[in-house]
């Protein structure tokens, strides 16, 4: 089959390589129909986690419809149409049962790698290095899904790829950065990273009764998109200084909740970004996080900061005393998909939100490392890329 | 609650297999645990204090006062190696905080070594060099001082590099156990799996499942009468076999094997069961341990079992979770692949059987 492989950072290359197997009684074959391209797999693609192998099929938002299946699985059928959400979940240990299904503690097979940067391992995840369990991705014509039975999620017919797709991952992200919030009415919010995880974030907070949504980033057309999502104020830290801006808005108070939808790779001017740049150039210090410094300086006392941008390792400079002074909540995590999918696919039905809106680029599979390059660098107003199977150049 | 580390250095209590610490009394419930759980022992000694703060006061000195401090050591035109004495300031006051803030500051002694040696030929310079209006028997005595430091400093390096501690710089918060005395290596690892305490218990009494997720062993055989056959895997494709007994057996809290006394290789292991705290299920407390018998064969399989590490243990009692609460264990492509393996699937013939 055809597939997306990591050779090396910055450095994509569509081969062939062997169709998945059956390896546990309890998984199923998917044929791929639509995948996409993620802002995590930026992470992949630039080099900056470690454990990746030539050779790595990426890719962690997937759909498509079951072919084959293992001979313990019993809901799901051959013909199936599914959404398969990113972490992999037993369904049956300790975390699965109580929710936080991206801790499962089960369907890591290298946790021994993941302990020692983190000290405990999360859960195995589809195409993102060895450390989380080197399981091939579904940016590729066929994937293999383990725990079949508790993970995918059937779609009606009537729902179109492009608006189901995104239940695999950044939909129920952005949701969940936005429930960590704790929104009550009169919240202010404060979203930083307007790609298509703080899109929904935006969306998702007006959804739970947020009073004022504000966006910040530094790409007018990113800024725009952010407003369709629901955004009552937009931010660019380019040419305001957002410290001041949050000030205002907020009558001084600061936002009640900050959320952090940037990640690792966080740009900033000035000299602090230059030391968090050159340091992790250096492999000195893996994560850069100075939307996240700014997110927890200006959060109102007392607030509450949510973390979904994606770090792997260690950072510098975090303003602890900040956050324990002033008695400040961080919560984060990697998206539990699995309890929200059903939720939101019912808010999908019921016409409350359409996903399809982060859609910018649709390309084929074979385009793959074409649409990494633009998806890095913003170029064309790139927002979310969905690669078709099937689909030539 | 978990065992120590080992070094050979400080008291354990006692250290033959059957009156080990608590772990071999067994039915150990978590709220017995100690309260504190310390891991690295204090390692400094008066010494290793005195150079560190000396260190950082002669530092302070040179880099502060370094016009004095020339005049102190007979240098007669103290200005003119200012530059010199602030640069040896600042590695002393490096040398001086490595050896107060490292628990086993080995390294940072033998660098003070080198400091001490380039001190030294600055010393001799200033003596030697006719141009220069020094005060010779200032700097005698000021080398003379430095040679007693320089003492000092080997005297230390030596002790702390002779210990079978972990290397300074090494994590000090994780397990990194090296052989004892005599070769012993000792490993110990955990889970918690979500099943109950009878039914765990009852898996692991046969042992003949331990190879079904135990990595290193290839099988174990019950023979009846409470003993048992072992063969493992060793490197290059090489076996190790022996017999062993079960020496104690308490249902749903505790067992503990031990390899018959003419065999080569003397290896003790015991399991505990132990209730998890709330409805987690059961806690598995494993430990192995390999002494080395006498004689070429016994130090060849004692090198074999010093490959097998905390991690690989650790590793396996993941396994282990999985077969029990999932019946069976977790493949992704490249560990369902023998060998190396992308993340991509497996050719056919590539996966192990």
């Amino acid at each position: 089959m055809r597939a997306n492989c990591w050779e090396g950072a910055k450095h994509l290359k569509v081969e062939t390589v062997p169709d998945p197997k059956i390896l546990n009684s309890h998984d199923v074959i998917i044929k791929v129909s639509s995948t996409a391209i993620c802002g995590s797999d930026l992470h992949l693609f630039n080099g900056f986690m470690p454990t990746m192998e030539h050779g790595d099929i990426l890719g962690h938002e997937f759909m498509g419809e079951v072919v084959e299946t293992g001979k313990n699985v019993k809901k799901l059928k051959v013909g199936d149409r599914v959404v398969v959400p990113f972490p992999i979940a037993c369904g049956v240990c300790y975390n699965c049962k109580k929710g936080m299904t991206s801790l499962c503690e089960n369907s890591n097979p290298n946790a021994h790698i993941a302990e020692q940067m983190m000290g405990h391992s999360p859960a195995g995840v589809f195409g993102y290095s060895h450390m989380l369990g080197g399981f091939a991705g579904g940016q590729a014509e066929f994937a293999r899904v383990p725990f079949a039975d508790f993970g995918p999620l059937k779609v009606p017919d009537e729902l179109s790829d492009e608006k189901v797709l995104f239940l695999t991952d950044i939909f129920p992200t952005g949701y969940m950065g936005a429930e960590m919030c704790g929104i009550k009415p009169g919240d202010v919010i404060a979203v930083w990273g307007c790609g298509p995880v703080g899109q929904f974030a935006i969306a998702s907070a007006k959804l739970l009764g947020a009073e004022r949504v504000i966006a910040i980033d530094r790409f007018p057309y990113r800024l725009e998109r952010a407003r369709t999502a629901g955004a009552d104020v937009t931010i660019n830290y380019e040419e305001t200084s957002v410290i001041e801006a949050l000030k205002e808005l907020t009558g001084g108070r600061g936002p009640d909740a900050c959320i952090d939808a940037v990640g690792l790779e966080s740009h900033a001017p000035g000299v602090h970004g230059l030391y968090d740049k050159a340091k992790q150039s250096m492999r000195w210090e893996n994560d850069r996080i100075a939307a996240l410094r700014q997110a927890i300086m200006t959060c109102a006392n007392g607030g509450t900061v949510s973390i979904i941008g994606v770090y792997s390792g260690f950072a510098d400079k975090f303003p602890i005393g900040s956050v324990m002074n002033r008695s400040l909540t961080i919560r984060t995590g990697q998206c539990h998909v699995h309890r929200y999918m059903q939720p939101l696919l019912e808010r999908i039905q019921k016409g409350e939100i359409d996903p399809s809106f982060v859609i910018s680029h649709t390309m084929s599979l074979e385009d793959a490392p074409a649409g990494f390059d633009i998806f890095t660098h913003k170029e064309d107003e790139c927002n979310k890329i969905v690669l078709k199977t099937g689909m030539t150049h | 609650m978990a065992t120590q580390q080992a070094p050979s250095g400080t008291k354990q209590n006692g250290s033959n297999g059957a009156s080990r610490g608590p772990v071999t009394q067994g039915g150990r419930n978590w709220k017995d645990a100690p309260e504190h759980y310390s891991e690295t022992p204090d390692w400094k000694d008066g010494t290793t204090k005195f150079l560190g703060w000396f260190s950082v006061g002669l530092g302070l000195a040179e880099l502060l006062a370094p016009r004095q401090v020339a005049k102190l050591v007979g240098i007669e035109d103290e200005d003119e190696h200012v530059g010199t004495l602030r640069t040896f300031g600042i590695r002393e006051i490096a040398a001086g905080v490595g050896l107060l803030t490292r628990p086993k500051p080995t390294y940072w002694l033998w660098s003070r070594v080198g400091g001490d040696a380039i001190d030294l030929a600055f010393l001799g310079r200033r003596m030697r060099d006719e141009t220069e209006n020094n005060n010779n028997a200032k700097l005698l005595a000021a080398t003379l001082a430095v040679l007693g430091v320089t003492a000092l400093d080997i005297m230390q390096g030596a002790k702390l590099t002779s210990e079978k501690l972990p290397a300074q710089g090494h994590d000090e918060g994780s397990f990194q156990l090296s052989p004892g005395d005599d070769g012993t290596v000792h490993l110990a690892a955990q889970i918690t799996v979500g099943r109950p305490v009878a039914e765990v218990y009852e898996f692991w009494k046969d042992l003949g499942n331990l190879p079904r997720f135990m990595g290193h062993l290839e099988s174990v055989r019950m023979t009846g009468a409470g003993r048992s056959h072992w063969k493992a895997k060793a490197p290059a494709g090489l076996t190790a076999e022996w017999d062993a007994e079960t020496i104690e057996d308490r249902p749903n809290e505790y067992i503990a094997w031990h390899s018959l006394e003419h065999e080569a290789v003397d290896n003790l292991g015991s399991v505990t069961f132990v209730q998890a705290p709330g409805d987690r299920g059961t806690e598995v407390h494993l430990e192995m341990e390999y002494h080395p018998r006498g004689g070429a064969v016994g130090a060849k399989l004692a090198n074999m079992f010093k490959k097998i590490p905390q991690a690989a243990l650790s590793a396996d009692l993941k396994r282990f979770k999985q077969m029990m609460e999932l019946g069976e264990i977790t493949l992704s492509d490249p560990t369902a692949a023998k060998g190396m393996q992308p993340g991509q699937p497996p050719k056919q013939g590539d996966l192990k059987d």
